[in-house]
C-alpha cells in the first residue's frame, strides 16, 4: 500500500517514516554502488565502492529494521526493501541517477557523504537511544566515504584534462539533484520537534562552504544554485530510473517470497 | 532439543567464545576485538550480546552462526544471541594482545582513537602508520578501503612491501 496519503501524527509514525527515508536513501545508493562491482577502474577503486556499497547497504539493513520494529506490524528488513513499489520509496532522486562514468559516481558520492556527515553529526544526539546509537555507529563509516570520495575530487579535478573535463561536467549535471537535500517538509519538521530529527536547512550553508572549498582546491566551479531544481523524491515521486533498479533489484524476491538461504 | 537448564558460569562461556575466531583475520578472537559485550544469566537461559563492527560487515553473519555453532557444541541450552547497538563498537575495545597478533599477522594495528579529527579540515592531510614488518615510517595510503571494510591499504617505501591497516575507528 502506497503511503503517500498518510501523514504521520504519532511519535512513533514519525519515527517510523524518519527511518524508511534514511534507509531508502541508503539502499538505493548502495545498490547503484554496487553495480561497480568488477568494473572499477583499478582493483583498489573496485573494492573500494564495493565496501562503501556494502556500508550502505549495513545502514539501510539497520534502520530498516529498527523501523519495522518501531511499526509493530510484523513486517522485517526484507519486505521493506523488496516489497514496496517505487512510489512508495522516499529517497532523494540524485541517488536513483543512474551510475554514470567514475566522475559522476564520485561527485555524488563526495556530495551526499559531505551532507550525511553534516546530518548524521546531528542525528548522533537524537532523543532516541536506538537512534542515536545507530547514527553514532554511521557516522564512523561516513568519514571514511567523505575522505574517500574528497580524495578523488581532487585528483580528478586537478588531474588531466579529460578527468577535469568529466569531473566538472559531473557536477555540472548532478547540481540540479541537491536542492532536494535541504528541504524540510511536515515530516522533517515534525521530526525536530520530536528531538529526533535534524533541521536540514541549516546544513546548507557548513555543507555549501565545504563544497566551495574543496572544488576551489580542486579547480573546479562550483555550479550555479539559481538554475531547475528536482524535488519530489521525499513524496515518492521519482525519475524514470528507480521503477528499472527496483524491478532488478526486487525480482528474484517477489518470484521467490518465502525463500530462505540455508 | 536439550531444554535442561545450562550449569556452565559465564566466565566459563566467555572461554568458549575465545575459540570462535574472525573469520577474515584468524588469527583474533571475537573476545579479544571486543565484539562479545555481555554475557547474562537470564531466567530464559544465556543471552550473549555482541556488537556490529561494521554496520555492512559480512563477517557478522559468520560470527552469529560460529557463536551459535560453538555454544551448542559445548552443550550451553537455551541460549540467545542478541545484537546490542547502544554502544558503538570502536577499535580501543581492541585488548593490546589483540593488536600484536594483528601486527604479527602483517596487519598494521590500529592506534589509540583519542581525539577524531575534524574530517572537514586538512583537505590532503593522510595520518602516518608504520609499517607492521619493518616499522618504517615512510609509508603511504593507498586506498581507504582494503580488502575488507575495515582496513585500509599502505605501501611501505623502505621494505617495499604493501600492507593492510585495521583502521582506528
Amino acid at each position: 500500500m502506497s503511503t503517500l496519503d498518510k501523514t504521520p501524527v504519532k511519535r512513533d509514525e514519525i519515527l517510523f517514516e524518519y527511518l524508511v527515508r534514511l534507509a531508502d536513501d541508503r539502499l538505493i545508493l548502495g545498490q547503484r554502488l554496487s553495480e561497480w562491482s568488477g568494473h572499477g577502474p583499478e582493483l583498489e577503486e573496485d573494492l573500494a565502492l564495493a565496501n562503501i556499497a556494502l556500508d550502505m547497504i549495513g545502514h539501510a539493513s539497520g534502520l530498516y529494521t529498527y523501523a519495522a520494529e518501531i511499526e509493530g506490524e510484523g513486517r522485517d528488513e526484507d519486505d521493506l526493501a523488496y516489497f514496496r513499489d517505487d512510489i512508495d520509496f522516499k529517497n532523494f532522486q540524485m541517488l536513483e541517477q543512474p551510475k554514470g562514468d567514475l566522475a559522476y559516481t564520485i561527485a555524488r558520492q563526495f556530495l551526499f557523504s559531505l551532507y550525511s556527515y553534516l546530518l548524521y553529526m546531528e542525528l548522533k544526539d537524537a532523543d532516541d537511544e536506538q537512534f542515536a546509537g545507530l547514527a553514532s555507529k554511521h557516522l564512523k563509516e561516513i568519514r571514511y566515504h567523505l575522505r574517500h570520495s574528497r580524495e578523488w575530487v581532487l585528483r580528478l579535478g586537478d588531474g588531466t584534462e579529460e578527468s577535469h573535463r568529466r569531473i566538472q561536467d559531473a557536477f555540472d549535471d548532478i547540481w540540479m539533484y541537491t536542492g532536494e537535500l535541504f528541504e524540510m517538509d511536515e515530516v522533517d519538521k515534525k521530526a525536530a520537534e520530536e528531538g529526533f530529527g535534524a533541521d536540514l536547512a541549516k546544513l546548507r550553508k557548513p555543507w555549501k562552504e565545504h563544497v566551495d572549498e574543496v572544488l576551489d582546491e580542486a579547480t573546479l566551479t562550483v555550479p550555479d544554485d539559481n538554475q531547475y531544481m528536482a524535488s519530489g523524491g521525499r513524496t515518492g515521486f521519482h525519475t524514470e530510473h528507480l521503477g528499472h533498479m527496483l524491478a532488478q533489484m526486487q525480482f528474484l524476491r517477489r518470484s521467490y517470497p518465502d525463500a530462505e538461504w540455508t | 532439543m536439550n531444554t535442561t537448564e545450562t550449569t556452565y558460569t559465564p566466565e566459563q562461556i566467555w572461554s568458549f567464545l575465545e575459540e570462535v575466531t574472525d573469520p577474515e583475520i584468524p588469527v583474533l578472537n571475537i573476545v579479544e576485538m571486543g565484539i562479545v559485550r555481555r554475557i547474562d544469566l537470564e531466567k530464559d537461559g544465556v543471552v550473549v550480546r555482541i556488537t556490529p563492527t561494521y554496520s555492512g560487515c559480512p563477517a557478522m553473519h559468520a560470527i552469529e552462526m560460529e557463536i551459535h555453532n560453538k555454544l551448542r557444541e559445548k552443550g550451553v541450552e537455551p541460549f540467545q544471541v542478541k545484537t546490542d547497538y547502544s554502544e558503538t563498537w570502536t577499535t580501543d575495545w581492541m585488548t593490546e594482545e589483540a593488536k600484536r597478533k594483528l601486527k604479527e599477522y602483517g596487519i598494521a594495528p590500529p592506534g589509540k582513537k583519542g581525539e577524531e579529527d575534524d574530517v572537514l579540515k586538512g583537505l590532503r592531510k593522510t595520518k602516518i602508520i608504520p609499517c607492521p614488518y619493518c616499522d618504517s615510517l615512510e609509508t603511504e595510503l593507498q586506498s581507504e578501503f582494503g580488502s575488507t571494510a575495515c582496513k585500509s591499504q599502505y605501501y611501505c617505501h623502505s621494505c617495499e612491501e604493501p600492507f593492510e591497516h585495521f583502521k582506528c575507528i
